[in-house]
Parts: structure tokens; C-alpha cells; sequence
């Protein structure tokens, strides 16, 4: 390959399906690319990796990279994962959603995975809406905002992602943005090196949409708003309350070892031979 | 052993589903707990992680459907069972399935609808919903055992042609059958036929996910394998990829249609008892079967001939047969715990002048041998 090329076309299946579908100064092709070089770090076979995805814009990533490539319904994503898992542990499984699809339509499923700590690394790209279906909102619209189906504001309280899955028991949970990209390949390959369901909710702009009805500007503009509005972790301890109330944490908000369900059913399936044993 | 290979046992109709599986060697299953089914999985729990086969209860029927699919893409040959509610969520799953050509097996212990309806007690109300019941034209093999014996029959016949015919297929025993125990002599392993899971031997780049032809399936690579493939529920071209091209979707819904119809010798499974020399049939499947062939002997002692005809695959429907056997007699009796759903196939398959006449029970009761005979000298 020649030097010229960035190393991440290894890793996209470049000939046959670009262009991509996503809009000019859309963010998941940043996250896409975070992916690869998180994929890179570890080393990993492209034979061995699994990308599952649900429905949306997001969820069409799969297609463009070269891995065993999954696009599955809408929100069942993990679920499809969580088979995948269970028949071959060897394989390193990550799904790639967006909000609505992680949140609305597959929250059971979320939740669940976060509970069972299924060894799963699920990327969540929180773009504030339905893309795809064209600017409808969803769980993580903030309030007030405009959408096409809440054209007076929203008046329902959003999820905040990171909370929500750590009460539900992921192993590793993390939020970035596709501003502070450096940050957000860490946060990715920190995520692939834990052992148990981990989570990063990488913030991206919409501007063909949500970006749009909120009058929000262009990229640009959408891009400096993800620098302007939010801080890392580290800063909370620096600036004062008033400096940071209104805006949105970064960093790595769990980061725990614990037992996954792989490990634990295969302890299971030690247990009960031993009980049927010990009866003969 | 889990499965007493050429022995006699008293089993339940669940427990021989459970065992079937075993016999037809699922490596992996995906449910949610519903009556009347959960037999199946709370064996299947205790069995499984015996042989080291991966067995999860999930968090609705969508996401079990879901994970059977990611699982058999994985290579694990897949299973899950429900009843009526849980069988209408699956439906997404099943669709995709259909449209991605991956084998599964899906059970459904029909039991009284609509919605949560009879959750104890028998139908056969999911014979359409089986055939139809999720969006989008698409091909579908169901089977309906009508004892004990055949709950472990089919289960293994369910996986083996859900693998020839890369689609998911769906085993439709009613509660009654599900729940009912009898002697049964176990098959010697040797004289049971596995179909095991194809693996293609073609070089990776050549490797197409789906068959080039309109009617034949190819052997699926498992990911991991090596042959790394594109899946999707859009419509796609024969490596996977998403198209709209029309030439490409015409052939994509010409091969899963075809696939099935074209080799329908090997799907036909249909069981008669005197059909030829009587006038009069009873048409019936499932455990109004057992009800069909009480009645034929009780007719008998009143000197009176009645065929039966027993469809065991019911999707796809024997067409052939059924215009062959039935289209040249006087009466069709199609005695069915539901308000008519496959008596419509057999009106569909024969000429006016045959009379199809409907036998409903939508109590949540067996239709009786009695119920028989009355309607048969009723017509006759």
C-alpha cells in the first residue's frame, strides 16, 4: 500500500461502497474513523471483528468497513451482538447505534446488555435526533429544542446516556465528541480493551437536520458548539459551578472489572458438569 | 446422554422437542419464558451447558429471535420456542431471517388468541399468521407434529431443512400436543439423518454470500471463518451489499421464492390413511388428527368409510396432492381449532363440486372423535 494512503483504507471497503451516505458535515464518519484507529491499536484481524448495527444513519456504518458486518433491525443491533457473542467468544464484537436506535426502540435491549455484561463495546453516536427518517426527536433531544415532530419544542426530558448505563452495570462507560477526535479514539480503544459490556457516546452534529430547525448554523458552527459546551471531567475540579452548569461533561465515567456474562456462563457450564458428575 | 438413543421412555411433547433439538445438535438457544412452551426452555437449560452449548433467556422474544440470527451467522445452529404473543413479536425477526437467508428454527406452541387469549389451552390459530405474519413477500416452511414422537422428528427435520434451504423454519405443535405424554421408542443416533452445517470451499474472494442463481442456496460462510461478508435487511445484491437495482431485486425475491417451490418434492409430507376408496375425507393436522382417526374407526364400526388426510408440512402447502386426492370427492371435512384458516387452501384446491365443510372449536377444547362422526353422518 502506498504511503500516501492513510492506513485506515486497510480497513474500509473503499472500491465497492463509497460514496457514503451521510450528509456534508455530518460526525459519524469521525467516528467511524475513531473506530478504525481504536481497531488499529489493538491489533485485532479484520476476520475477527464484528460490527453490528440497528437502523439509521449511524447504523449504516457497517457497510463501509471491512469486517464480518452485520446491519440488523431497528434497535435490535445488541441483540443480534449478544448471539453473535454467545456463539463465538473469540470474536471481538462492537455495535454502532444512534440514539434513537440504542435509546428508543432498542432500550430494552441496552439495558440488558449493560445488566448482563455482555462483552460487547457499544458505540453510541448522539447526533440529538432521527437523522435518517428526517429530523424527528428523540430521547436525547434536549428540551425546547425544535424538531419536525416537536415543531413548538420539546417537551419531554432527554437520557442522559452515561447515567443510564451505568446504573444499568456496564463495565466502562465514556463520553466524547467528534471535536475532540484524539480524545474520542482513547475513549474507543479504552472501550475495546475492557473486558464486559462497555459504552462511549460520542456527541455529533446533524446539521442537515437537528442543526437546521434549531438554527444552529452550518458544521463549522455546529463542530465549535461541541467545543464551546462542553468540558472535560477534569475540569469540573478546576472551574467553578457557575462555570459548568450548563454544560456537558466529557470523559470516562466508569471504569470498573467485573465478571462478563462470556466468562460467567462458561463458569456455569463448569458447575453444572460437576453437579451431574457428583449424582452418577 | 441426554438423548436415550433406541430406547422407550415416557416423554412429553415439549420434553421430545427439547430432545430433538438436542438429537439434531443446537448449539445454541435464545427465549423468553411463555406458557404453554417453557418446558422446552427450562430443559434446554438444564441440558445445554452439559455438552458446553450456549443457552440464554433474553429480554423479550424480539431480542431472542435477534440474538438466534447473530448466533447461527456465528456458527451455531440456533433454536428458540414461544407461543401466539411471543411468536408476534419474533415476526421482525423472522422477516429477517427470510430476507437474509439464515436457518433458524423457531417453535410455537399454538395456544388460544388473540392476544393473551388462552395462554393454557389449545389452538391452531397461528397457521396463517405462520405463513403471513411478517411484512414483505417471503417464503416460509412450518411443520405440525400430531404426537409425541413427531415433536422429536420434526424438531430435527426443522433444522435440517432450515439449513438445506438457508430460511427459518417453524415447527407449529398445538398446547395439546406440547403438553400431552406418551410411550415413545427413541430412534437408534445412527438411523437419524443431521444435516450439518454447510461451509463453503470456494477462495474468499470469490466467496458470494448469496447464490447467483434464482432457486439455489449457497453454503454460508460463519463469521470468523474467514470469508468476511456484508448482512443486511435491505435489499441486497449476491455479496450482501445494499442495491436497488432492479435486475438484482427481481432476482433476489426470484431466488426466495423458488428456492422453496421449486423443490417442493422435498418439503411435501403428507400422510393418509384410505383416501383412495372413500368419498368422503376428513382433512386435519396437529392434534385434531388424533381426533380424525378416532372418529374413522368409530365410523367404521358403523360400517362407514371415511379417509384422512394429514398435511405434516403445512407451509408450503401440498397443492399438488391435495388437488391430486381431493379434487374428485363428494365431502372434505376440515375439522381445525380455529375459525377456518387452511380450509381455505383446500377450497382453493378444489372445484366447485367438491364440498368443503368447516368443523371450528375455538373454546380452548379439543375437537372430540364425537364431533367428528356427528359432522361426517351430518354430510353424508
Amino acid at each position: 500500500m502506498s504511503a500516501t494512503i492513510p492506513y485506515e483504507y486497510k480497513y474500509l471497503r473503499a472500491k465497492k461502497r463509497f460514496p457514503h451516505v451521510w450528509c456534508p458535515g455530518c460526525g459519524i464518519g469521525i467516528v467511524m474513523g475513531s473506530i478504525i484507529r481504536a481497531v488499529d491499536a489493538m491489533g485485532w484481524e479484520k476476520d475477527d471483528i464484528v460490527m453490528v448495527s440497528g437502523i439509521g444513519c449511524t447504523s449504516r456504518m457497517p457497510v463501509y468497513v471491512d469486517f464480518n458486518t452485520l446491519h440488523a433491525t431497528h434497535g435490535r443491533g445488541l441483540a443480534f451482538g449478544t448471539g453473535v457473542k454467545m456463539a463465538n467468544p473469540d470474536l471481538n464484537v462492537m455495535a454502532v447505534m444512534g440514539d434513537g436506535d440504542s435509546l428508543a426502540i432498542g432500550g430494552n435491549h441496552i439495558i440488558h446488555a449493560a445488566r448482563r455484561n455482555i462483552d460487547i463495546t457499544a458505540v453510541i453516536v448522539n447526533n440529538n435526533n432521527y437523522g435518517m427518517t428526517g429530523g424527528q426527536f428523540s430521547p436525547t433531544t434536549p428540551p425546547g429544542a425544535k424538531t419536525s415532530t416537536t415543531p413548538y419544542g420539546m417537551i419531554e426530558p432527554g437520557f442522559d446516556v452515561c447515567r443510564l448505563m451505568d446504573g444499568a452495570g456496564a463495565s466502562f462507560v465514556a463520553r466524547g465528541t467528534v471535536y475532540h477526535v484524539t480524545e474520542l479514539d482513547n475513549m474507543i480503544l479504552k472501550a475495546f480493551m475492557k473486558k464486559g459490556f462497555s459504552v462511549v457516546e460520542a456527541l455529533a452534529p446533524c446539521p442537515t437536520n437537528f442543526g437546521r430547525a434549531n438554527r444552529l448554523g452550518g458544521p463549522v458552527e455546529m463542530m465549535k458548539l461541541l467545543k464551546d459546551n462542553t468540558i472535560n471531567i477534569s475540569q469540573l475540579k478546576t472551574m467553578k459551578p457557575d462555570e459548568t452548569k450548563d454544560k456537558i461533561v466529557r470523559g470516562i465515567f466508569v471504569d470498573r472489572d467485573s465478571i462478563s456474562y462470556g466468562d460467567r456462563y462458561l463458569a456455569l457450564c463448569e458447575k453444572a458438569k460437576k453437579t451431574a458428575e457428583a449424582k452418577k | 446422554m441426554i438423548v436415550p438413543w433406541g430406547e422407550t421412555r415416557l416423554v412429553q411433547g415439549n420434553e421430545a422437542v427439547a430432545l430433538g433439538a438436542i438429537a439434531a445438535g443446537i448449539d445454541f438457544f435464545a427465549g423468553y419464558p411463555i406458557t404453554p412452551s417453557t418446558e422446552i426452555a427450562e430443559l434446554l437449560a438444564q441440558y445445554m451447558p452439559l455438552l458446553d452449548k450456549k443457552w440464554i433467556q433474553m429480554e423479550d422474544e424480539i431480542a431472542s429471535v435477534s440474538a438466534l440470527i447473530g448466533g447461527r451467522l456465528a456458527g451455531s445452529k440456533s433454536m428458540t420456542a414461544t407461543s401466539g404473543p411471543g411468536f408476534s413479536l419474533m415476526q421482525e425477526g423472522l422477516g429477517y431471517a427470510c430476507m437474509t437467508e439464515v436457518p433458524i428454527v423457531v417453535v410455537n406452541v399454538m395456544r388460544g388468541g388473540p392476544s393473551t387469549g388462552l395462554p393454557t389451552q389449545a389452538a391452531q390459530g397461528d397457521v396463517m399468521q405462520a405463513r403471513w405474519g411478517t411484512h414483505g413477500d417471503h417464503p416460509v416452511i412450518a411443520l405440525a407434529p400430531c404426537d409425541v414422537r413427531e415433536c422429536f422428528e420434526l424438531t430435527i427435520r426443522a433444522f435440517n431443512l432450515s439449513e438445506i434451504f438457508r430460511t427459518p423454519v417453524i415447527l407449529l405443535p398445538d398446547e395439546i400436543i406440547g403438553h400431552m405424554r406418551e410411550r415413545i421408542v427413541f430412534p437408534r443416533k445412527e438411523d437419524v439423518h443431521v444435516v450439518p452445517m454447510s461451509v463453503p470451499d470456494v477462495p474468499v474472494e470469490w466467496y458470494e454470500h448469496y447464490h447467483e442463481s434464482t432457486s439455489n442456496v449457497s453454503p454460508m460462510a460463519s463469521f470468523g471463518s474467514g470469508y468476511r461478508y456484508h448482512v443486511t435487511g435491505l435489499m441486497h445484491d449476491v455479496h450482501g451489499f445494499p442495491t436497488r437495482k432492479k435486475d438484482e431485486v427481481q432476482a433476489k425475491m426470484d431466488r426466495l421464492k423458488h428456492k422453496i417451490t421449486r423443490r417442493l418434492d422435498e418439503l411435501e409430507d403428507v400422510r393418509m390413511h384410505d383416501v383412495e376408496e372413500s368419498s368422503v375425507v376428513i382433512f386435519a393436522y396437529g392434534s385434531v388428527y388424533r381426533s380424525a382417526l378416532a372418529a374413522q374407526a368409530i365410523l367404521k364400526k358403523k360400517r362407514k368409510t371415511v379417509g384422512i388426510f394429514r398435511p405434516v408440512t403445512l407451509w408450503p402447502f401440498p397443492d399438488r396432492t391435495v388437488k391430486e386426492m381431493l379434487d374428485s370427492k363428494d365431502v372434505v371435512l376440515v375439522p381445525e381449532l380455529n375459525q377456518g384458516q387452511l380450509i381455505h387452501e383446500v377450497e382453493r384446491m378444489t372445484r366447485d363440486s367438491v364440498r368443503v365443510v368447516p368443523l371450528h372449536r375455538i373454546d380452548g377444547y379439543e375437537i372430540t372423535p364425537e364431533e367428528i362422526v356427528d359432522a361426517v353422518l351430518e354430510v353424508t
